[in-house]
């Protein structure tokens, strides 16, 4: 989509799951230097790390394959 | 009442969301500066962009909560919304109706309506859907706040209006164009934030078939308990699911709803156009895996007394909409819950955005061009789109707080869309396929349709009859009532749509090229090798759905 010098979706799409999933990344570290902070059921697995990891690869890979796109 | 407790990083990525959706609106402003891109995105959308969103539009409030919260309450009944009550009526949309619709270029359904039968029928039918839609949103943002209020203790009045006016905004600014672009990221955030639900379940229970065998037949079955009512969790018998569900309810929304069809109209070309619905079927089948997977893990762990797992109750009466907050609130960690609550926020808004986009268009064409101003410049009506957004935005509030006096919302939404969206089927089907319906014959039919569906929900609600007339069982649910009053509103509505226009002035058939199968030229992608043709991809989306079917039978 669509008018010239446009971003395309899948940029905005990757760079979210980015943030998002670097955050989440960060706080599972934090949660394994403190393992008491906060329990949840089957926090022994780390869910954030793992997850944020997993959000941070597929953001990853669309923003920089859509880095320097725009649609014209 | 508990709630789910935020910490500072959890509001960190609640906030990220907010500013992100706000400032692609801003972004996208720029480039809105024609009506055909504030309406209709630019008509330059690839398949897979109007397909996701063709799909997020339809993820609203009652979508993910409401359906977790059935598959509670009725079992895996609730998985034939996914796929015999959506996949056949969006490949049939892809493969047969798409052509007549893009090809007329149509801005919206009513607007087929005023080519194919006459401006009166057009009116009725905008009328109705701008009502249902204001309807629709308000519940929708009421929904939203209740759970804000009950799972995160937030204040009921600013959680409605804070996300209230960031689709206003975002909508505002650039239209169906930023209404898509937040579609598709919502997407994303709803299977990021709430696939790892279903994942942390099999992990603690085991796997599929663990959950499925704490469960009683009648909850963990799709069809083999269906030829008795009294056998399975929805009380319906296998005809009511078919014709009911996956007939009449399923093609009336999925093909005829603007609010979901619009966002193919956004499409390319015309073979972008019919690959939306197709593409977006996949999508479809895969929301079982986080809706209905995680009701039947929610009743697994109710079950089980060791696992400290249970809904929370209203007055003694269980939530049945909180088995996924509470699941979430079980598996999810800081940060996560984060994600998880954007997620629900996520479904909410793109809901919200679909309903006001869809709203938006059908007031400024099929209302105020139509009847109100019918010499209205393009410069005009982009003005128009924007000053009827912020007007529906403020109206939906109102129709929030009004739902907010209903003791069932539910129950409430399944009869506004048996109402108007059932007869109109009736009437696209039968206009679309058969050269001779007449435009007396579509109005009188539909509006015959709708006001019997309409008798029959207060004939029961009111005690005037007994609901198993309409059933034609003893024993029913509400949602088999819906299923049941749906295809009497459509039969009701065809019968007399067939019967009026055998006596009155047919169209001449030159006027109804392009707009009626048979009187139309079909060449669609000829010169495509046929795997690469809508018709491929359907089949195999067919062959997917069978293969579910079978092995949830």
């Amino acid at each position: 989509m669509t008018v010239k010098g446009m971003k395309p979706i899948w940029y905005f799409v990757g760079l979210i799951l980015l943030i998002m999933g670097g955050i989440i990344f960060l706080t599972g570290i934090y949660y394994l230097l403190n393992p008491s902070a906060r329990f949840t059921v089957l926090s022994e697995t780390h869910p954030n790390i793992w997850w944020g990891a997993i959000m941070i690869l597929f953001g990853g890979i669309l923003y920089i394959k859509n880095r320097k796109v725009t649609i014209s | 009442m508990p709630s789910i407790g935020l910490t500072p990083i959890d509001w960190i990525i609640i906030l990220i969301y907010f500013a992100f959706v706000i400032g692609i609106g801003v972004y996208l402003r720029k480039f809105t500066t024609s009506e055909e891109d504030f309406f209709l995105a630019g008509r330059k959308n690839s398949s897979w962009v109007a397909g996701l969103a063709f799909l997020s539009a339809n993820l609203g409030a009652l979508e993910l909560l409401g359906m977790t919260g059935n598959t509670f309450k009725y079992g895996m009944y609730v998985a034939h919304f996914y796929w015999i009550g959506a996949i056949p009526a969006m490949l049939f949309l892809g493969i047969y109706m798409m052509p007549f619709y893009y090809s007329s270029k149509i801005k919206s359904i009513p607007g087929y309506l005023k080519l194919r039968f006459d401006e009166k029928t057009r009116v009725l039918n905008g009328i109705s859907f701008a009502i249902m839609t204001l309807l629709v949103s308000g519940i929708n943002l009421y929904a939203m706040a209740l759970v804000l209020h009950t799972f995160l203790g937030w204040n009921w009045d600013i959680s409605m209006w804070a996300s209230a006016v960031t689709v206003a905004v975002y909508v505002t600014l650039s239209g169906l164009m930023s209404a898509i672009f937040t579609e598709i990221i919502q997407f994303f955030l709803i299977w990021f934030g709430l696939f790892l639900v279903s994942i942390m379940g099999i992990i603690e229970i085991g796997s599929i078939d663990q959950i499925l065998n704490r469960l009683p037949e009648s909850m963990n079955t799709l069809w083999s308990t269906s030829a008795d009512p009294t056998q399975n969790g929805m009380l319906i018998h296998w005809s009511g699911i078919v014709l009911g569900l996956g007939f009449v309810l399923s093609f009336g929304y999925w093909t005829t709803d603007f609010l979901v069809v619009q966002r193919a109209f956004s499409a390319k070309d015309l073979r972008a156009a019919r690959m939306t619905p197709i593409l977006a079927s996949f999508f479809k089948m895969a929301l079982p895996f986080i809706v209905i997977l995680a009701g039947l893990i929610a009743i697994a762990l109710s079950n089980d007394p060791n696992s400290g797992f249970k809904l929370l109750e209203d007055g003694g009466q269980v939530n049945y909409d909180s088995a996924l907050p509470m699941l979430i609130k079980r598996y999810y960690p800081s940060g996560l819950v984060g994600l998880g609550v954007t997620a629900l926020l996520a479904g909410f808004m793109a809901g919200q955005a679909g309903n006001i986009s869809a709203f938006n268009t059908v007031w400024t064409y099929d209302i105020y061009k139509s009847v109100l101003n019918k010499n209205a410049s393009d410069k005009h009506l982009l003005w128009m789109g924007r000053v009827s957004t912020v007007v529906g935005v403020i109206v939906s509030l109102g129709t929030a707080y009004w739902a907010k006096s209903f003791p069932s919302i539910m129950d409430y939404m399944q009869a506004i869309f048996s109402w108007v969206n059932a007869p109109l089927f009736a009437t696209m089907l039968l206009g679309m396929f058969i050269w001779w319906i007449t435009p007396n014959g579509a109005f009188w039919g539909l509006i015959t349709g709708m006001l019997s569906s309409f008798l029959m929900y207060m004939g029961v609600k009111f005690h005037w009859f007994n609901e198993s007339i309409i059933t034609m069982s003893s024993v029913q649910s509400d949602m088999a009532a819906n299923f049941w009053r749906a295809w009497w509103a459509w039969l009701i509505c065809a019968v007399v749509t067939v019967v009026i226009s055998l006596f009155t002035k047919k169209k001449p058939k030159e006027e109804l090229v392009g707009l009626v199968k048979g009187l139309t030229e079909e060449k669609y992608d000829e010169h495509l090798p046929f795997v690469k043709k809508p018709e491929f991809v359907a089949i195999i989306s067919l062959i997917v759905l069978v293969i579910l079917n079978i092995i949830f039978w």
